[in-house]
């Protein structure tokens, strides 16, 4: 296993490094009047010596080793233009704290909703919390949750007297966010739960195990849900470590003072070395996360192996 | 041991008694051999599409959504030129010359006016006919580009490695970058917009068709095919591809209201179509601003109904047609 997870490292390393080449050499495509906000004003002069002071006019390979250079000294650099001057890592360590709690928050709520939903979902086949959850996840899944996020915010402040703005201090107005953040992911559990509670229901296994006389508790806790989480358990790790992203309507509809849109609105202001650092910390996670989650399969079910490649199939 | 014995005895005499009480005819003779009989094979007259529509027909709620579908999109088409329809960007302006502004839904305005006072209800059609353009383009484009490279991936070995790596790069470049140069390089239009999205859509298709691909690839039936030296196109489009249908058929689906909510959201952060382009993005981030007060909160709704409608039929319409699709759902 540590031979394996090892051998995955580093070629993880390697694809960071190409996919940190490729997004470094696309933002310098990006077109010159980005970087300023007054460009009309600027004359030729002030232009060409803002360029310089950024390291813009170097050869793209030079910025490159440049950028790596730095990188290996541990640093990610100052931000350009969001903030200007204020290194990277601090406006990330401002910012991530809210959106991984909110998250943290909103997944134990998913898993606390989602998992209960889709169980009672595979054991009442076509009965009510068969119809319930299904109609939940079709809307969930179906309608862009831009939508239903916006008419959350709008009627549920109503009915219920919560606060439209989310504030740090006041735990009531972090209801309602975390609760929207957790619906999408909820109706995903239970969706993926219920398929492979279903599946596994339907096996031999089983049905010996309630011919023998085991009490469909039993059945349910120690071999139906054991087994059919093993796949599920394959996306915690991504999603626990996603949570720092936060999530951009959610945190600009009741204006959280989060991660959420940071990369985007970054991008859009051509603050390069923000860009850069965000998208290396993202897909690290992504890749990080995808490793966890093999490794997490393997000590929930030992059958599954990594290490020698798989039969004739 | 002997009770069972002396049971059994008794059981196959009462059965032998039976036999002997029947007449001739029903007991076992032996058939004559005929030669023009024995070259006659079993013939069923199953079709795969019949049988898909079949099985499709039987669900009544998708069918009943297909059918309102149907008729979303033949209104939003002919709309326009339909009499009596008012155009979806003119302002139009009460007897003093003031624009209409805010007006609620009214016999006139069916969904009312905007704050510019544009009609609402030829608005939302104009929006919808937008959204749903984008929709089918993306998810056909995200098919056809997706299939391609999937069973590229998926069915030869040597490349497995490089698009696996391909793959991961990919996978982790923001589409916002891609979408900002693009709209840099081109002007913001349906077609921008539709381009940039099957640039980056694609990738999921190819990945789901490529692990579906890897699953029957050797399958016995596609070992014999292989053995008996069948190129591989054929096995490709005649074993691999046909098994995939339903799958692809439930991709393609739901492609549609993803590629409708991705516009959505690219209008929420600011990459989406000019305003003078009515989609539903637009008219939901429009309502968006207004929603704080309740009496204009009509602007959000009429744009959040019609594309909630649309987004939900296609899924369930998706999943019931891809469920009719596998031939193990057919009698």
């Amino acid at each position: 296993m540590l031979k394996y997870a090892a051998k995955r490292l580093i070629q993880s390393l390697v694809t960071l490094v190409i996919i940190i080449t490729i997004v470094f050499s696309l933002l310098r495509l990006m077109p010159v009047e980005g970087y300023f906000q007054n460009f009309d004003k600027l004359d030729k002069n002030q232009i060409h010596a803002a360029l310089l002071s950024m390291g813009l006019l170097d050869p793209l390979p030079v910025q490159l080793k440049n950028f790596f250079v730095q990188l290996l000294h541990g640093s990610l650099g100052n931000s350009l233009i969001y903030r200007p001057n204020v290194p990277v890592l601090d406006i990330i360590a401002d910012k991530a704290p809210v959106s991984i709690f909110m998250g943290l928050a909103s997944m134990a709520i998913a898993l606390l909703l989602g998992l209960p939903l889709g169980t009672a979902m595979a054991r009442s086949k076509a009965k009510f919390w068969d119809k319930f959850g299904t109609a939940f996840i079709v809307f969930v899944t179906a309608v862009p949750a831009a939508v239903y996020y916006l008419l959350i915010q709008v009627y549920f402040t109503d009915w219920l007297g919560l606060p439209i703005l989310f504030s740090e201090s006041d735990p009531v107005s972090w209801i309602l966010p975390t609760v929207s953040l957790s619906l999408g992911n909820i109706a995903y559990y239970a969706m993926w739960l219920r398929r492979y509670m279903v599946d596994e229901l339907n096996k031999d296994y089983i049905r010996l195990a309630r011919a023998k006389g085991v009490d469909s508790k039993t059945i349910m806790k120690k071999h139906v849900f054991r087994n059919a989480f093993v796949p599920m358990v394959q996306y915690l790790p991504t999603s626990l470590l996603y949570t720092i992203a936060g999530s951009i309507y959610i945190e600009s509809l009741y204006s959280v003072p989060g991660m959420g849109g940071l990369l985007v609105n970054v991008i859009q202001r051509q603050d390069n070395n923000m860009v850069q650092a965000l998208v290396l910390i993202y897909s690290a996670i992504g890749i990080v996360g995808l490793l966890f989650g093999d490794i997490l399969m393997n000590l929930m079910d030992p059958r599954i192996s990594f290490e020698k490649k798989g039969g004739a199939r | 041991m002997a009770l069972r014995h002396k049971k059994t005895a008794a059981v196959e005499e009462s059965i032998n008694e039976s036999f002997k009480n029947l007449p001739d005819d029903e007991l076992f003779t032996f058939a004559g051999f005929d030669e023009a009989a024995a070259e006659k094979t079993g013939y069923s007259d199953y079709s795969y599409w019949r049988s898909t529509f079949q099985v499709f027909l039987k669900d009544r709620v998708a069918v009943s959504l297909l059918i309102l579908i149907g008729i979303i999109l033949l209104f939003a088409f002919l709309q326009p030129h339909l009499p009596g329809q008012r155009s979806a960007t003119q302002i139009y302006n009460d007897a003093s010359g003031m624009q209409i502004r805010n007006l609620p839904p009214n016999a006139e305005f069916w969904f009312g006016t905007n704050s510019i006072g544009q009609d609402l209800w030829s608005r939302v059609w104009s929006g919808t006919r937008t959204s749903l353009l984008i929709g089918f383009a993306v998810a056909l484009s995200e098919a056809v580009l997706g299939i391609l490279m999937g069973v590229l991936w998926g069915y030869i070995r040597r490349l497995d490695r490089l698009f696996t790596e391909i793959y991961n790069v990919l996978d982790n470049i923001p589409q916002t970058i891609i979408l900002i140069l693009f709209s840099y390089i081109m002007r913001p239009s349906v077609s921008t917009l539709i381009i940039a999205m099957c640039l980056t859509g694609w990738l999921d298709m190819a990945r789901f068709i490529r692990n579906q691909i890897l699953i029957i690839r050797d399958r016995d039936y596609n070992l014999a095919s292989r053995c008996l030296g069948t190129p591989s196109r054929r096995i490709i489009l005649r074993n691999l591809l046909p098994y995939l249908v339903s799958v692809i058929m439930l991709r393609m689906a739901l492609a549609i209201p993803a590629a409708i909510g991705n516009e959505v959201f690219l209008t929420y952060i600011g990459l989406g179509l000019p305003v003078s382009i009515p989609s539903l993005g637009n008219l939901i981030n429009e309502g968006r601003v207004l929603m704080t007060s309740a009496a204009l909160r009509y602007q959000l709704f009429f744009p959040a109904i019609a594309l909630s409608v649309v987004t939900i039929s296609f899924y369930i319409i998706g999943n019931a047609f891809a469920d009719a699709s596998d031939p193990k759902n057919h009698i």
